[in-house]
């Protein structure tokens, strides 16, 4: 292979990409070096099992995906804005709306939800870590390095181009030749494994680790939804795993699973990447529900309405979610019975959904609503939601998805019920926690003026679409004639997808500025919360809780401030010493391996493949023969840390 | 049994893993290797797959162990998905070959 086919080249966008990228990699290597900080990044960030430290990293890396997503919508913006527009040709524009909804689905929103339930679930529950601390950081190393080796491919080898659904026969050999294709198989492969097994992790941790008292009727909202996704991803990843296993078998090793030839089947992959597929939307949608309850509840100063309505709607919703799957192609030719029975499985979804949004609605009810960042986040999401939800049963009607499927009114449909659904918890649920990780909250006024530039941006970007929709555009097309008459809505859509980016740099501008300037936060609970996560000093000690909460009924640390019990006497607690895992810098070596090793496949030099392969194995006999028996924190130790973050609260 | 303890060596999990190459290696050649007709040969490796999971279940994932209520359920609802996703893809696959076929 040639330099300069390894290498993209003959694109100003990507020289001026390569170059950023190495002075940013240069940037980093000589900050790190100038202040000695190499050690620090390996002892305390790169080796860490601690829950906390994992979901900030997590939540970083899907915001910096974010914003990879976010330019790649916005050049998809600007190459739409006019008609015969010729910013990027045909080749370029299918790979940025490919790579922009597999970056957006599988490394900015999922991992900005687990991050999230890193940070959140196990101090909900009143546990110090979770049920396997390794395995989380293994979770996160192999989501990470899965996440590098997709976007790579835009500077070296060329990146896939078959839509993030990658339907066969255009993402096969024949019509996707090169190393394209097998950077999504294989990024999506090392990625998932992280997703699997973080599922299994935190079904374990929230069943097995609860605080005493806690039943499964009293979780936090929150939790329950995260248990709920568990499941979600145990049972759909699976899926995933396989059906890319057999088209890199294809790809790389000439089987014929779902080529056109020698007995493949085509339709057979459509129909597994949604048997994933479906589930994938409700594991990004789910924890987002749970995010909205924890605000909507503590922000109206009631307990969430309809408790167990909420549970038993998200049950349902989850097994919903494996018999809907077919409505993601109606028109592929299946027959009239498998189209009614998948379209009235389709409608029934709405049925525990607007359950939950009606218990929103009544939590805020006579609530003594308080407004601020967090909540503006969670209100807006209701009614937008529900925009998307209505299309949402519009497209579920098999006969009438045959006018609707492939246009501008599906765009418009999917990014409202994943923008004002996941992205709007996303960022609620990153102000809301904020204070409890870092010890200050961020800005409330940037943070109202980037909510109302993005939440308007949002509107002005994607309702116009429903409408380009009803008059015939279709998706992923890279430009239009001027007779069609789209140009006015595609200009007003561009408009907004701008006021979005804007929103986005307030967002990131306000982490910087709070860093700088906002006051430290003078308790751990700084919003006056009802759940156990508020009952810890801000930030966190490592160990999570000096002494493990005994639970009485839901809202527990509400309860305790209610009986005026409040605060724990580090003088006078009998205190036990704490047993911590271990750090360990297996999990990270292991990713890199992996990563080499897709790497290797992707470009199908097998020497590189087989070696990194044979190198995690190594790294696996390594870890099964490592008796890691954590450490003990003794109880003079945890009355100093305690008493240094309670010092400040004074 | 051996499962339990944990200073034995884990003879439960490397039965079952070269039970389970053993089976996949024997549906291989089944498949590629034997002239039988594409019925009994999908017949055969559906089985052992079948069987596999079955090893599966007790080598390597405890299935003996655990409170009934909870693993009857997991059980019951796993196999639920498993035959949701399996009938559910020939039914519609099947449809979809029929409907071209017209």
């Amino acid at each position: 292979m040639q330099l300069d086919e390894f290498f993209v080249t003959g694109d100003p966008l990507i020289y001026g990409a390569d170059v950023s990228i190495i002075l940013s990699l240069i940037g980093i290597i000589f900050v790190l070096t100038k202040y000695k900080k190499w050690k620090w990044l390996w002892n305390e960030w790169l080796t860490t099992v601690d829950h906390k430290k994992l979901g900030v990293m997590y939540i970083i890396s899907a915001v910096l995906m974010l914003f990879r997503g976010g330019v790649d919508a916005m050049l998809m913006r600007a190459q739409l804005t006019l008609p015969n527009n010729e910013f990027l040709d045909s080749s370029h524009y299918n790979e940025i709306f490919t790579t922009h909804g597999t970056i957006m689905i599988i490394f900015m929103a999922m991992p900005f939800l687990i991050g999230l339930m890193n940070v959140v679930v196990p101090l909900q529950i009143g546990a110090r870590d979770v049920a396997y601390p390794f395995l989380n950081a293994v979770s996160f190393w192999t989501f990470f390095m899965g996440a590098m080796l997709f976007n790579i491919s835009f500077i070296i080898g060329g990146s896939p181009s078959a839509g993030w659904t990658s339907y066969v026969p255009m993402a096969g050999n024949e019509l996707s030749p090169g190393p394209g294709q097998n950077y999504y198989l294989l990024g999506l492969q090392v990625a998932g494994i992280g997703t699997l097994l973080t599922g299994i992790n935190f079904l374990v941790t929230i069943l097995k680790m609860r605080a005493p008292g806690m039943t499964l009727m009293r979780m936090p909202m929150f939790t329950w939804s995260s248990a709920i996704t568990c499941v979600l991803i145990i049972f759909a990843f699976p899926v995933l795993t396989v059906a890319l296993a057999l088209m890199t078998l294809d790809r790389i090793f000439g089987a014929h699973f779902f080529t056109l030839m020698d007995g493949g089947m085509p339709m057979l992959w459509a129909n597994l990447f949604w048997i994933w597929g479906h589930p994938e939307v409700y594991i990004v949608i789910l924890p987002a529900f749970g995010i909205f309850s924890e605000v909507i509840s503590t922000f109206s100063r009631k307990n969430l309405f309809g408790y167990k309505a909420m549970v038993y709607s998200m049950v349902v919703i989850a097994l919903l979610s494996f018999i809907v799957w077919v409505h993601h192609f109606f028109t592929m030719g299946a027959d009239a019975s498998v189209n009614s029975f998948f379209s009235l499985t389709t409608m029934a979804i709405a049925i525990p959904t607007g359950v939950k949004i009606f218990n929103w609605l009544l939590t805020l009810y006579k609530g003594r609503i308080k407004i601020n960042t967090a909540m503006l986040w969670s209100l807006a999401f209701i009614p937008n939601f529900v925009i998307g939800g209505v299309t949402g049963v519009m497209l579920a009607m098999a006969a009438a998805d045959y006018q609707y499927h492939n246009t501008y009114f599906l765009v418009a449909h999917f990014h409202y019920v994943l923008i004002s659904g996941t992205v709007y918890a996303c960022f609620a649920g990153l102000y809301y926690w904020y204070p409890k990780v870092f010890g200050h909250k961020l800005n409330e006024t940037l943070g109202k003026i980037s909510f109302w530039i993005f939440v308007i941006g949002f509107n002005v970007c994607f309702f116009p679409m429903y409408f380009l929709g009803f008059a015939g555009m279709p998706r992923r097309v890279h430009t239009y004639a001027e007779d069609t008459g789209w140009f006015e809505l595609n200009a007003v859509a561009s408009v907004g997808g701008v006021l979005m980016a804007i929103g986005f740099v307030i967002i990131v501008y306000n982490i910087y500025y709070s860093i700088r300037y906002a006051e430290r936060v003078k308790t751990g609970d700084p919003w006056d919360g009802r759940t156990l996560e508020w009952s810890t000093p801000a930030p966190v000690p490592y160990y999570n809780f000096a002494k493990i909460p005994d639970v009485h009924g839901l809202d527990p640390y509400w309860q305790i401030k209610k009986e005026g019990k409040q605060e724990l006497d580090i003088e006078e607690e009998r205190l036990e010493q704490i047993h911590m895992p271990d750090n360990s810098g297996v999990p990270v070596i292991m990713s890199v391996l992996l990563f080499i090793a897709g790497f290797g496949l992707v470009f199908e030099w097998m020497w590189m493949a087989i070696a990194a392969t044979i190198g995690v194995i190594v790294t696996m006999i390594m870890r099964s023969f490592d008796p890691d028996e954590g450490h003990h924190v003794e109880v003079e130790e945890i009355k100093e840390i305690e008493r240094n973050v309670r010092r400040k609260e004074d | 049994m051996t499962q339990n303890s944990h200073s034995n060596f884990p003879w439960n999990h490397v039965i079952g893993f070269i039970l389970s190459i053993a089976l996949t290696l024997l549906s291989v050649w089944i498949a590629l290797y034997t002239s039988l007709s594409i019925t009994a040969i999908i017949w055969i490796i559906v089985s052992l797959a079948i069987i596999q999971a079955g090893i599966q279940l007790f080598m390597f994932m405890h299935i003996r162990e655990g409170e009934g209520g909870a693993q009857v359920f997991t059980m019951v609802y796993s196999a639920i998905i498993g035959v949701i996703i399996v009938a559910g893809t020939i039914w519609v696959i099947n449809s979809m070959m029929h409907s071209m076929s017209m």
